[in-house]
């Protein structure tokens, strides 16, 4: 009830301010947005496809189709993937007067932004910046470390671990799974949450082995494999993406090892390409969308992407969600004023490609369905051919938001 | 008794993948006295060329019109810019050959792109060998580790069985010797370099489809290569056979162990307290840094035995 009426608000909101055109004082304002992401380095493939999905949805989403009529610009700032230098970066962007930050590429970046966020903003009132975060996904973030300047829009480590958890506890097929995961802070939380998840949700399910290796150092999988098939796992839940995770799946179909392999990253961009047919019908990937997805509006925003950057694919949906949330809390707070747009999207309910979806007010992680696919081969029911491999993702289940919620314990701090 | 020949099967076939990466390093390492810091660059070009001639007449003309190319490329590098720089020593060859990695990253970045490409193994090499206690072993891996061993047979009797190898050998420590009898050195050190980076772009045709062909991928075998030489003893070809044995063996089985520093605690009767079992340093399981031992070793050599393990010179 409380959503339906929340929704109708932000509908209202959103006619009202179309219905009046350049009434408000925000419309027709240009909102200059910093991407501070990896745009050089061995991150560089997944840092530029997101940039370009950022700007292409920057010039999508703004202008006269825009329910507070603003226009946006991205500015790229390249963070090299590491913390000081997003800093630097960060510093630079608030010089040029940005009032937006977005970034996703990794916890620990995504961490130390949201440090200096606060620190600024409680230094500089009239000057406050907001942080919109589209994959940076360690539950810390909007738990211990939640702050009323950050936004979640993917599902954190936690909310995924859920969806797994509710898949294997219906399937009667998984006995024994493997946990194989790198040795840095998301893979020990996948394996933290993985143990925690399983043990309450599928007790039949029994942790036959688990193994934390090097970040991006390992060339050869077939040890891993070798161990994990010794074991008699016949699921294996990874958090690994980047080569870590395609050299995984080679090594696994190279030395015949038969397991259904649960992944956070497999969907990623440039991984599809890596894995071409390895593991065709056992890779699974959970995210709060799917290639195939029966919605017209993503279809039609994966296929312009598509056409305008040829060689790319549009992979990351909860940047779309951040256009609309941003677009939506404008609208509502008739201005483009960080803290008052802050405070719009509180508890805003939007409609995304999978329905209407909600930024939870009490954390800031937005409440979203996710799903759960499959790698398998084009066919006409699922005829989105991924990344030139001739495969594509097919539906396993739909969770609704409800399944992947996870309470929160953020205590947030909230400018008075 | 299964997972003990499985994993020395592995171990053998990964130690062979590494001396496949590294022996052109070595060559060029042992006859020209240069450490080519590019060759994993030439790796990933080797790659790149094999994923382009497969899409347009196949993989077997790949093989061998990839490596071709590399080598008149690294040919070309050689006369033209590493022979300039050669007289103001060794660091200046190095650093030139630093440059040319990340000129040759950027290159392929605008040439391919920074998504990974689909080169994909041939049908006829796919699937598998033979099935050791109900695992496969695939054809692929066999195929690679046949390259390895010719490899190193061809350098082998190149460089101690025939004319040119004599050649070779000479104008490493006496240069002006072999000028004078009438030999042409400096196209000598041209020839070496281009072969060397023939062997790194053949690896890249072979590994490349194995793996991932994608910018990163000279980074990813960067180090290790150096390790394998460091090891082995630069500039020694054996050394380095030995060395790429012994770190795909080691950091194959050290995968499979499980055990800690608490599991020592424990054997020699320590009580294990609960804080002591969350200790990061002590909970630290041996697979945990299997990936890293080899990095290890490289420390070890460098303080302990500077020429490596089979090597005549002091690094």
């Amino acid at each position: 009830m409380k959503r339906i009426r929340s929704l109708a608000a932000a509908t209202l909101a959103a006619t009202l301010s179309m219905g009046t055109g350049g009434a408000w004082a925000q419309a027709g304002e240009t909102v200059r947005i910093a991407v501070i992401d990896p745009q050089s380095g061995p991150f560089a493939n997944i840092g530029l496809n997101i940039l370009h999905t950022l700007e292409f949805l920057a010039e999508r989403e703004g202008g006269t189709h825009n329910p507070a009529g603003v226009k946006f610009e991205i500015v790229p700032f390249d963070n090299k993937m590491s913390g000081p230098e997003s800093l630097n970066v960060l510093k630079a962007a608030i010089d040029q007067g940005i009032r937006y930050v977005v970034q996703g590429g990794g916890s620990g970046v995504a961490g130390a932004l949201i440090d200096a966020i606060n620190k600024h903003n409680e230094r500089n009132p009239g000057k406050e910046v907001v942080y919109l975060n589209y994959a940076a996904v360690d539950p810390d973030l909007t738990n211990s470390k939640c702050s009323f300047y950050h936004f979640s829009f993917d599902a954190n480590t936690a909310m995924k671990m859920e969806a797994m958890g509710s898949s294997i506890q219906d399937d009667k097929r998984v006995r024994k799974v493997y946990l194989l995961n790198q040795n840095y802070s998301h893979g020990q939380q996948v394996t933290r949450y993985a143990k925690e998840v399983l043990r309450r949700k599928a007790p039949h399910v029994e942790i036959v082995g688990e193994d934390l290796h090097p970040l991006g150092q390992v060339k050869d999988f077939s040890p891993y494999i070798a161990k994990i098939k010794a074991s008699g796992a016949d699921t294996v839940i990874t958090g690994n993406f980047g080569p870590d995770l395609s050299l995984a799946f080679k090594a696994a179909r190279d030395a015949g090892l038969d397991v259904a392999f649960y992944t956070y990253y497999a969907g990623a961009a440039g991984t599809p390409a890596a894995i071409g047919d390895a593991g065709l019908g056992k890779i699974r990937f959970v995210y709060p969308i799917y290639t195939n997805l029966a919605s017209p509006e993503y279809q039609a925003v994966f296929k312009a992407f598509g056409q305008k950057f040829p060689n790319e694919a549009f992979v990351t949906s909860p940047a779309y969600n951040l256009f609309k949330a941003l677009s939506h809390g404008m609208a509502k707070a008739k201005s483009t004023d960080p803290v008052k747009v802050a405070r719009a999207m509180e508890g805003l309910s939007f409609r995304s490609f999978t329905g209407d979806v909600t930024m939870r007010a009490s954390d800031h992680q937005l409440q979203q369905p996710l799903y759960m696919a499959t790698w398998n081969k084009v066919d006409a029911k699922n005829p989105i051919d991924v990344e030139k491999t001739g495969n594509t993702w097919t539906l396993d289940r739909l969770f609704d938001s409800y399944v992947a919620s996870t309470p929160t314990t953020c205590q947030m701090k909230r400018p008075a | 008794m299964a997972f003990f020949a499985l994993s020395l099967l592995n171990g053998i076939s990964y130690g062979l993948l590494l001396f496949m990466l590294s022996a052109g390093l070595t060559l060029i390492m042992s006859m020209m006295g240069v450490l080519n810091f590019a060759h994993a660059s030439f790796y990933m070009l080797g790659a790149y060329l094999a994923y382009q001639v497969s899409a347009w007449i196949g993989f077997w003309p790949a093989l061998l019109i990839s490596p071709l190319v590399a080598a008149l490329l690294g040919a070309v590098f050689e006369r033209w810019v590493l022979r300039r720089v050669h007289r103001h020593g060794h660091a200046s060859e190095l650093l030139v050959t630093v440059g040319l990695s990340f000129v040759m990253l950027e290159v392929v970045q605008l040439v391919w792109g920074r998504a990974p490409v689909g080169y994909r193994i041939p049908a006829e090499l796919e699937g598998p060998l033979f099935t050791l206690f109900g695992s496969p072993f695939p054809l692929y891996r066999a195929f690679m580790m046949g390259v390895s061993i010719l490899m190193l047979l061809a350098i082998w009797l190149l460089v101690s069985r025939t004319r040119i190898g004599l050649v070779i050998q000479a104008a490493l420590t006496h240069p002006d010797m072999v000028q004078a009898l009438g030999h042409d050195v400096p196209r000598v050190s041209m020839g070496v370099f281009g072969g060397g980076v023939a062997l790194a772009a053949l690896a890249g045709v072979v590994g490349g489809n194995a793996y991932t062909t994608e910018p990163g991928m000279a980074f990813s075998v960067g180090n290790i290569v150096f390790v394998v030489v460091v090891v082995g003893g630069m500039g020694s070809l054996g050394g380095a056979f030995v060395a790429s044995l012994l770190i795909g063996v080691v950091t194959t089985f050290a995968v499979s162990l499980d055990q800690s520093l608490l599991h020592l605690l424990q054997a020699v009767d320590v009580p294990v307290t609960d804080a002591m079992a969350n200790h990061a340093l002590l909970a630290l399981k041996i697979s945990q840094v299997a990936p890293l031992l080899p990095y290890l070793l490289l420390v070890s050599v460098l303080i302990f035995r500077p020429k490596g393990l089979m090597g005549t010179r002091e690094t």
